[in-house]
């Protein structure tokens, strides 16, 4: 049964963790727009040797 | 004027913004656009190394509405950047700008990197849903004014309205919810984990552990009883204040006894208490508060006519513009409006040509044209030049702001509280006290401890959770699957509302008849009456254009941009292309009739079709049926704002306009309801073309569904001369009521409610915004989710309006689904009464049966909603 408290202990613990990175991420915001983030992952920075550069090079 | 000849075989599409393009065309960089706003975009963002935008989506564009940066001027104003930034130290400062054009990727991405664009901007972020992007900038780099105008150049013209400032309380609300929940969560799991040797059993050597648990579980039952059940005691309580038993009441009750209960064991240890049901309960009647709280905040349901004035306007006095906010506006001060602004008070024309479209009112979308010392009302938008007048009224006193307030002080008190719900939850809560004090009152005559156990043991378990979760699954779910067809609510209890309608009212324009399509009708002039004005026009009987006319007729509309030339430029464009196609086969005597034809086909085509993909339609036709329309040079082309265009193609002279300005000796007629135009050519009254509304082509069908259990009602703003067409679609016993002022249409309502029908209001503009705020349901039909609608309580799209039938009987389901989980919910406490009554309820058996109840109810409510709504095709 010893063994179970310790066990407890440790999960109570994480849960704690959790439970205080949930409470930040809705402080900063996160659940306010559950959109855009998932498109915006997908726009890939492109680096800038664009068109203008490209220009130069030629 | 630009003009060139051309022939195109290939029909091809803008590349900026997808539209087909028809007439003019401009080249730029190997691409075509269809206009020469769009190659603008095209240009800066070509320059600034942003092309990426039209790789990511096929043509994203929106196509540039043509401003003068002058109209915003007035955010150079110091108290106007303080209404709308956020914040602003000097060298930072950021604002959040709503840009109703948000509709892609695309748009994210380019918006994101407007710091490319203006140097001065710091970064950018958009909110999708919302169609809001918070840009920061540096005050001293850049200017507000600099920022909109650029959003403005490239497509996404921010909204810039009255009540930008005063909408942003929403999201603590929410937020507080989140953390409850999350509190909730991390306290269930957690006391069910100390709660374990209380589960399993634990040796005689180890209750100092299961002793320390129990007052661990205590205290994780703190802030569950005094954070997170906040909301129960006060809902409750104020219903009590108001002498009113709501179904948050025995949840109170539960609450405050499991926990005293719980406390009182603990303490004593006398009992290993219930905090670990406790702590589920919460659990789920957050978790269902939360599923209900969705709702569509991308749409304002609350909106009056703040959000819908600008936030300031242009005064002049000797001479001098000066910029003022709209709320210091005074009675009698002049002011200027330019092309597309809107008119924020009742005011009289002094100067210019006033087009008024008063289509966010009306559901008209022509504008109608004003004369010199004319009283024009506060709503209307100025089409064309730039007019001045003067403020008759201030803006809190003008006709439609009046009415509005005037409905507002007898809002709807409903809100969100469920009468379904809260009829049960009265009975409930008697029954329940009933029983507990008759049973408690039993076993005191035998034992006090016994007594004790079984008064509370009751109210624990008929904490009527599994009843309360059950509104919010299944109207919330029901709530998303209407959102998939373009109906959205402002909330749950408006389903409720919805399923005891018993009268419909309909709103004619903007809301049965199509707001974008028209049929077009040209009758000409009868030949054997020319000259001899007066006498009435027979159609087919004149000169019927040939292909020739209407080549040059359609250059000439071609050239001008008012909505009424598009719309026969369109038809002479289908007209003639019939034309073609008929003469392929050889038949050279053509009909006469054949060419008044139906273009009432060819836009219903369209109608069916939604907005979105009718860009796809378009491309697909085009390819197939190629248009052969000849663009004639036109010389000496003018436009005269209000009173019509002219023109000359080969020498031949084209006008077409108001029956004055074409020199018609037509009979002025009166009851018409339909635009004319007339037609000129060579000084010879040719005809005209009439143009009116069509209805909607699904209005037939679904108003023979509803009929069958529906009264109809129609009430119009426009004259009697639709009534026949109206009466050959609805039924007999349909009242119709024509020439209503909005104040007619509003009381229309309340003498209905009186008599105790359950009133259900479609209506589309402002002028219907009384009746719809009076109406039980209120239902805005719109054809762009994105734009204007008056406050109501549900928005349904255009496109979706044959759903109606299917909406409302599906809101008749979702309440027998409710009813039937009630009876669910009942067996469950009924069968938990069983060890209650005893006194024998142990925390195991709580631990169990209430998680298992909310969780049955959860399952069967959403699954059920789901597989019922798959049924009737909503899904």
């Amino acid at each position: 049964m010893s063994v179970i408290a310790v066990l407890i202990g440790c999960s109570f613990l994480i849960a704690v963790g959790a439970l205080a990175a949930f409470l930040w991420a809705v402080k900063s915001g996160q659940y306010e727009d559950k959109y855009t983030p998932s498109v915006r992952i997908l726009l890939d920075d492109e680096k800038h040797t664009t068109e203008r550069q490209r220009h130069r090079e030629k | 004027m630009e003009n060139f000849r051309q022939s195109s075989k290939v029909v091809s599409t803008c590349y900026h913004c997808g539209d087909t393009i028809r007439g003019e065309r401009v080249e730029y960089d190997e691409k075509l656009f269809c206009c020469s706003g769009c190659k603008v975009v095209y240009e800066i963002l070509q320059q600034n190394d942003l092309c990426r935008y039209y790789s990511l989506e096929q043509t994203p564009g929106v196509q540039p509405a043509s401003i003068e940066s002058a109209r915003y001027d007035y955010l150079a104003d110091e108290s106007v950047q303080k209404q709308l930034l956020n914040f602003s130290d000097g060298t930072h400062a950021s604002v959040t700008l709503s840009l109703p054009s948000i509709h892609c990727s695309s748009c994210i991405w380019l918006l994101e990197h407007l710091y490319r664009l203006d140097a001065g901007v710091a970064s950018s972020q958009v909110d999708f849903l919302k169609k809001q992007v918070t840009v920061s900038f540096d005050p001293t780099k850049t200017s507000l004014k600099n920022i909109v105008v650029l959003l403005a150049s490239i497509g996404y013209e921010p909204e810039l309205r009255h009540d930008a400032v005063e909408k942003r309380v929403e999201s603590t609300a929410t937020r507080s919810l989140y953390y409850k929940i999350g509190i909730a969560g991390f306290c269930f799991g957690n006391s069910m984990l100390f709660s374990f040797p209380e589960y399993l059993g634990v040796d005689v050597s180890e209750t100092a552990l299961k002793e320390l648990f129990s007052y661990l579980n205590l205290i994780l039952g703190i802030p569950i009883f005094f954070y997170c059940s906040a909301d129960y005691f006060k809902s409750s309580w104020q219903g009590l204040k108001r002498r009113f038993i709501t179904i948050d009441l025995p949840i109170a009750i539960g609450i405050v006894v499991l926990f005293t209960r719980s406390a009182y064991e603990i303490l004593t240890q006398t009992g290993p208490g219930f905090i670990d049901s406790l702590c589920g309960l919460l659990f789920f009647l957050l978790l269902g508060r939360v599923f209900q709280s969705k709702t569509y905040d991308r749409m304002n349901f609350e909106r009056n006519y703040k959000s819908y004035f600008p936030i300031s306007v242009t005064t002049k006095k000797n001479g001098i513009e000066t910029t003022i906010p709209i709320s210091s506006l005074e009675k009698g001060q002049r002011i200027v409006i330019r092309n597309n602004e809107i008119i924020p008070a009742d005011a009289m024309l002094l100067r210019g040509d006033a087009a008024i479209d008063y289509s966010f009112v009306t559901g008209e979308s022509k504008p109608v044209e004003k004369v010199l010392g004319e009283m024009i009302y506060a709503g209307g938008r100025q089409i064309g030049g730039i007019i001045e007048l003067e403020v008759m009224k201030e803006v809190s006193q003008s006709y439609l702001t009046q009415m509005w307030n005037q409905c507002s002080a007898a809002q709807k008190e409903a809100g969100q509280l469920s009468e379904l719900s809260n009829a049960v939850g009265k009975y409930f809560t008697y029954a329940v006290l009933f029983v507990s004090t008759a049973v408690g009152l039993y076993w005191l005559q035998y034992d006090v401890t016994t007594a004790i156990n079984a008064f509370t043991g009751i109210l624990i378990v008929a904490c009527p959770c599994a009843l309360a979760i059950s509104i919010p699954f299944t109207l919330g779910t029901a709530l998303r699957i209407f959102g998939r067809n373009n109906f959205y609510l402002k909330n749950t209890s408006v389903i409720e509302t919805l399923s005891k309608i018993d009268t419909i009212i309909f709103d004619k324009t903007g809301t049965i008849t199509h707001p974008q399509h028209s049929s077009v009708e040209f009758t000409p002039r009868s030949r054997d009456l020319y000259g001899r004005g007066g006498a009435d026009d027979l159609p087919g009987r004149g000169t019927q254009l040939t292909e020739y006319d209407m080549q040059m007729v359609s250059s000439v509309a071609k050239s001008s941009v008012h909505p009424l030339s598009k719309v026969i430029f369109d038809y002479l464009g289908g007209e003639i292309t019939k034309h073609q196609s008929s003469n392929v086969i050889p038949s050279s005597d053509l009909p006469a009739s054949g060419l008044a034809g139906d273009v009432r086909n060819l836009s219903d085509e369209g109608s069916q079709i939604p907005r979105s993909s009718l860009r796809d339609i378009a491309r697909n036709d085009n390819v197939e049926r190629v248009i052969e329309v000849q663009a004639l040079v036109v010389e000496h082309f003018t436009e005269t704002m209000g009173k019509g265009i002219s023109g000359s193609v080969k020498g031949h002279r084209i006008k077409m306009g108001s029956r004055e300005f074409a020199g018609h000796s037509y009979p002025h007629q009166r009851n018409v309801n339909e635009s004319r135009v007339y037609l000129t050519i060579d000084e010879k009254e040719r005809g005209y073309f009439s143009i009116r509304n069509i209805y909607r082509d699904e209005l037939e069908t679904t108003v023979n569904e509803l009929k069958k259990k529906y009264s109809l009602f129609i009430l119009s703003g426009d004259n009697e001369s639709e009534r026949a067409r109206l009466q050959a679609i609805f039924p007999k016993n349909t009242t119709m009521l024509f020439n209503q002022m909005p104040t007619d249409k509003m009381d229309a309502v309340n003498h209905l409610r009186e008599k105790n029908k359950r009133v259900l209001m479609m209506g589309d503009g402002l002028n219907d915004a009384g009746a719809l705020l009076q109406s039980n349901v209120g239902i805005a039909v719109t054809e762009d989710i994105a734009l204007f609608t008056p406050s109501s309580d549900a928005i349904l799209a255009g496109s979706s309006f044959d759903l109606l039938p299917t909406i409302l009987k599906f809101s008749k389901t979702s309440i027998k689904i409710v009813t039937a989980s009630f009876g669910f919910a009942f067996m469950y406490n009924l069968f938990a009464l069983f060890f209650a009554v005893q006194g024998e309820l142990s925390p195991i058996i709580a631990a169990i049966l209430m998680p298992a109840s909310s969780i049955t109810i959860v399952v069967l409510t959403t699954g059920l909603t789901q597989l019922l709504a798959k049924r009737r095709g909503l899904l």
